[in-house]
């Protein structure tokens, strides 16, 4: 079976600084796959090839066998890629529930004229952007939030909030950049039931950055772990958690 | 009958109508007054415009009179140059609309045209680039013999009255709202609010920010050419940098995204600086004092000073008032 997403040899330079070095992965549809690093490791530059924001120096990225390097941003969340952001990216000054419903703009057909006309067609699409919308903010426990402006919502709302918009776009891919960045341990516990729950009720494929090795070592199904860009550990949780390399990387060198 | 799903605006602008009609019959309002009423509609056009452009998409635009000049040069030149129309004759109303519709869509071509520096600009930087558009613009007019030149396009018949106007205010005010309470507007909010995640979400923001700047300049267009069509001039000065800034005033002085507060500025400051002038004639007149008319602009800016002092989000923020917003689809 041909993987969701493959990456081949992706490299990435920022001017003389080597990011991100030979790169490969291949994520198998309907997994949930980690990756993890020290900080600065290039685990975001890696998102941020994937997702367009940068054109890679070398390699391929193929989605369900397209390839969609140098491809716009846009037209890849189009292709089926969402993800969420380290340092939260909500739309602030919005009510939570048009953060989802901008999520949902690719995907209605309103016409400008349809729209600045309010015809019928407008409004039945306007309710059923609306009801999905609504439906996306209960499952992620922010339906008494819809009309709050979204700047307004405490941190670990706002993180729902972001994999909610996120989800709107329809993926079938979604990379998570530390979504449990600054969450308490119960609100740990409910995000990885929250993941698990993704990937089973929307069909979509996650893949994720993390530190919390709560997280990691909880719902993922396969690791990979990079330093100054590179490979240095691929495989299952277990093992992975004791590859000396990786501990050197996190740890430092063992004393002699 | 259900009260909420009345349309509101369209109430409040017919009310509106009749209250002025019946007061300028009844001579109670006089010609003078009338003539700051079409003011500052105009104005109210320019002032939602822009803030489509600036207020809504978040980018920053310095010369939107510019886009008003475009839309006064050539819809006065139609009518006044080449379709010779005269007020007097009453089939003369409609190639006059057309003649501001045809303003409106060469400004819109214009601003789609400069739409394009916004793709690769951002804040200051764009800032700059259009008010060097504005700037071409104004030295363009400036320099075409044919629309008089440095002396303006002169006779221009008095085609623009409150009707018309209002007309025109009130569909730009409706057409910008529709636009705004839609799938198309939202994508234009999330530009403002971060780009970057507005192209992450599948906005195609390039698309946004260019239909942006062709909507706001149409309006722009529009405007300018029913202000030349009610003081029967276009001339190069009135679409220069500063009188930018005075629309760009307007919006910060009602709230950077609020149509309710563009509205209401447009009014306010079209009225606070006729008042100024009256104000301060009858001032020197009372107590002797040699205060000219044009010291009206150092209270008008003090004004502002404290305006963004105590309140920098404008008058409403970014809320806007009940009445001209559509009712929620259910």
């Amino acid at each position: 079976m041909t993987p969701l997403l493959k990456i081949e040899h992706l490299t990435h330079f920022f001017g003389g600084l080597r990011a991100v070095y030979d790169f490969n992965f291949e994520i198998p549809e309907g997994s949930i796959y980690g990756l993890i690093g020290p900080n600065g490791s290039g685990k975001t530059t890696i998102f941020n090839l994937i997702t367009g924001i940068y054109d890679p120096t070398e390699g391929a990225i193929n989605f369900q066998g397209e390839n969609i390097k140098g491809m716009k941003s846009f037209r890849i969340v189009h292709k089926g890629i969402a993800r969420t952001f380290q340092n939260l990216r909500i739309f602030g000054n919005l009510s939570a529930i048009d953060n989802i419903r901008i999520a949902r703009h690719y995907t209605t057909t309103s016409s400008l004229f349809a729209s600045i006309l309010r015809l019928p067609s407008f409004k039945s699409e306007e309710r059923a952007v609306k009801r999905e919308a609504l439906e996306l903010l209960d499952l992620m426990h922010l339906s008494n939030r819809a009309m709050e402006t979204a700047k307004n919502l405490p941190y670990g709302e706002l993180r729902r909030l972001e994999i909610a918009r996120a989800l709107a776009t329809k993926p079938k891919l979604i990379l998570l950049d530390e979504p449990a960045a600054g969450m308490n341990p119960k609100e740990v516990d409910d995000l990885m039931r929250l993941i698990s729950r993704i990937r089973d009720e929307f069909k979509v494929t996650v893949f994720l950055i993390e530190h919390h090795m709560q997280v990691i070592m909880g719902i993922c199904e396969w690791i990979k772990v990079i330093d100054f860009g590179e490979t240095i550990a691929e495989g299952l949780p277990d093992k992975v958690k004791n590859d000396p390399r990786v501990l050197e990387a996190y740890l430092g060198k063992r004393g002699t | 009958m259900n009260v909420r799903k009345l349309p509101r605006f369209l109430i409040a602008v017919v009310l509106f109508y009749i209250v002025v009609e019946v007061l300028y019959r009844t001579e109670i309002l006089n010609g003078y007054l009338l003539h700051i009423i079409n003011l500052s509609l105009i104005y109210v056009i320019l002032a939602t415009s822009l803030n489509l452009i600036n207020g809504i998409t978040g980018q920053f635009s310095l010369g939107h009179m510019g886009f008003a000049g475009v839309g006064a040069y050539v819809s006065g030149s139609l009518t006044t140059l080449i379709l010779k129309l005269s007020v007097t004759n009453p089939a003369s109303m409609l190639p006059f609309l057309l003649s501001i519709i045809a303003g409106g869509v060469v400004a819109a071509f214009v601003g789609f045209l400069i739409g394009f520096p916004s793709l690769r600009l951002k804040g200051d930087y764009l800032a700059i680039v259009t008010l060097g558009f504005g700037e071409i613009i104004r030295t363009i007019f400036n320099n075409i013999d044919a629309v008089g030149g440095p002396r303006g396009l002169l006779g221009i018949p008095k085609f623009s009255n409150f009707t018309v106007i209002l007309v025109a205010a009130f569909l730009t005010v409706v057409i910008i709202r529709n636009l705004i309470e839609s799938s198309h507007g939202r994508a234009m909010l999330s530009i403002r609010e971060n780009e970057l995640a507005a192209e992450l979400v599948g906005v195609n923001t390039t698309r946004y920010k260019v239909m942006a700047f062709t909507f706001g300049a149409f309006f722009a267009g529009i405007a300018g050419g029913l202000l030349a069509h009610l003081i029967q001039l276009a001339h190069p000065t009135q679409f220069g940098f500063i009188k930018s800034v005075e629309v760009l005033i307007m919006i910060y002085a009602g709230g950077v995204g609020s149509l309710t507060g563009s509205i209401l500025a447009a009014f306010g400051l079209t009225f606070l600086s006729e008042g100024l002038r009256l104000g301060i004639r009858a001032l020197a007149d009372a107590t002797g004092l040699p205060i000219g008319g044009e010291w009206r602009m150092v209270v008008y800016a003090l004004l502002l000073i404290f305006i963004m002092l105590f309140r920098n989000e404008g008058l409403m923020g970014m809320r806007e008032s009940r009445i001209i917003k559509n009712v929620e689809v259910d």
